[in-house]
């Protein structure tokens, strides 16, 4: 019987995967978004920043600004559950992984937002889950929330195609 | 169209919403129940490092500022909330290329806003993007006087003052 690879290795291995997909994208930088990773479950984290405010009377986060976070939530989840399998059986070299040489990024079809109360001017949360997922279409439901995991703030469902397998 | 008195005023209103002035978002007409606003094209709002092309989530802050301005422009739709919104992508915006918004209000009732939004770039005969939205409608009586407006800009710098912006 083979020996577990030592735990930090794996980790690295994990982290350095979504370290590629997620710093790859200039739009999630510019929205200050950052995954947390626990084994292969992720959480979109969106600290808050004066520039995320769509209303500074009430104040409240731009309507937009959680559109665009949950579908970030949505795309990178999907991204990732098809990427563990590949970093998990080795048919993908973590140590080059880059914006050329990581798969490529499924595409959005459709994205509605439910907006269930206004954002407050606080850090945002969100984790997404892939409903399904076949060989060209894919489902993913997300749900955001900031200090009470029970009280969602905004939810939403998309519907993204997948890329074909000879697309690179 | 708008006057260009119109649009000065709409556009100040937009820029008074710090995502939208981040986004540098710009007011090309406004009119009672329609908008249309504009989006330019950075690097920073990429989605896809190998195409170059915008992220969903940009066209989607886009569609729902223009949507919101839509129903802001008609008499009691000022301070609006979006209730909803659907957003199909029918092809990726050219790289480069500015992205324009235009929403219509086709419905409203005592409580709710309906909006139709249309994002194309230079190639207007084939959308980008199409979005359906419901919103929150006659919870306020929009400004109507110059001085009004004025009241209602310092109310929002105040709130901006308040955030720390």
């Amino acid at each position: 019987m083979k020996y577990p690879e030592p735990v930090q290795v794996i980790k690295e291995r994990r982290d350095t995967a979504l370290g590629a997909l997620v710093g790859g994208i200039p739009y999630i930088g510019f929205m200050g978004i950052t995954f947390e990773r626990r084994g292969d479950e992720l959480t979109a984290i969106m600290p808050y920043r004066g520039m995320l405010v769509g209303n500074p009377v009430l104040p409240a986060l731009h309507g937009g600004a959680t559109a665009a976070f949950l579908e970030i939530a949505a795309l990178v989840e999907l991204a990732w559950s098809g990427l563990w399998s590949e970093i998990e059986s080795g048919a993908v070299d973590v140590s080059n992984l880059t914006p050329e040489t990581l798969p490529r990024l499924p595409k959005t079809i459709d994205f509605t937002v439910d907006y269930l109360r206004s954002g407050l001017p606080r850090d945002a949360y969100a984790r997404a889950r892939v409903n399904r997922s076949g060989r060209r279409y894919a489902s993913v439901h997300v749900e955001a929330w900031q200090d009470n995991r029970s009280r969602l703030f905004a939810q939403a469902t998309g519907h993204f195609l997948m890329p074909a397998p000879n697309d690179g | 169209m708008a006057n260009d008195d119109e649009i000065k005023v709409a556009q100040e209103f937009i820029s008074a919403l710090p995502h939208a002035k981040e986004l540098g978002l710009t007011v090309e007409d406004i009119g009672p129940g329609h908008a249309v606003v504009a989006l330019p094209y950075a690097e920073r709002l990429i989605g896809d490092p190998r195409t170059r092309v915008l992220h969903g989530g940009a066209i989607s802050a886009l569609m729902d500022t223009t949507s919101g301005a839509a129903v802001m422009s008609l008499p009691e739709g000022f301070g609006t909330a979006t209730l909803d919104l659907r957003i199909d992508y029918m092809r990726s915006a050219t790289p480069g290329q500015t992205v324009h918004a235009a929403a219509e209000c086709y419905h409203v009732t005592r409580s709710v806003a309906f909006v139709r939004t249309t994002a194309y770039d230079d190639d207007k005969e084939r959308p980008v993007a199409t979005a359906t939205g419901a919103f929150t409608y006659g919870h306020a009586t929009a400004p109507s006087t110059p001085e009004q407006m004025a009241t209602a800009m310092d109310v929002f710098e105040n709130g901006k003052k308040e955030l720390g912006l």
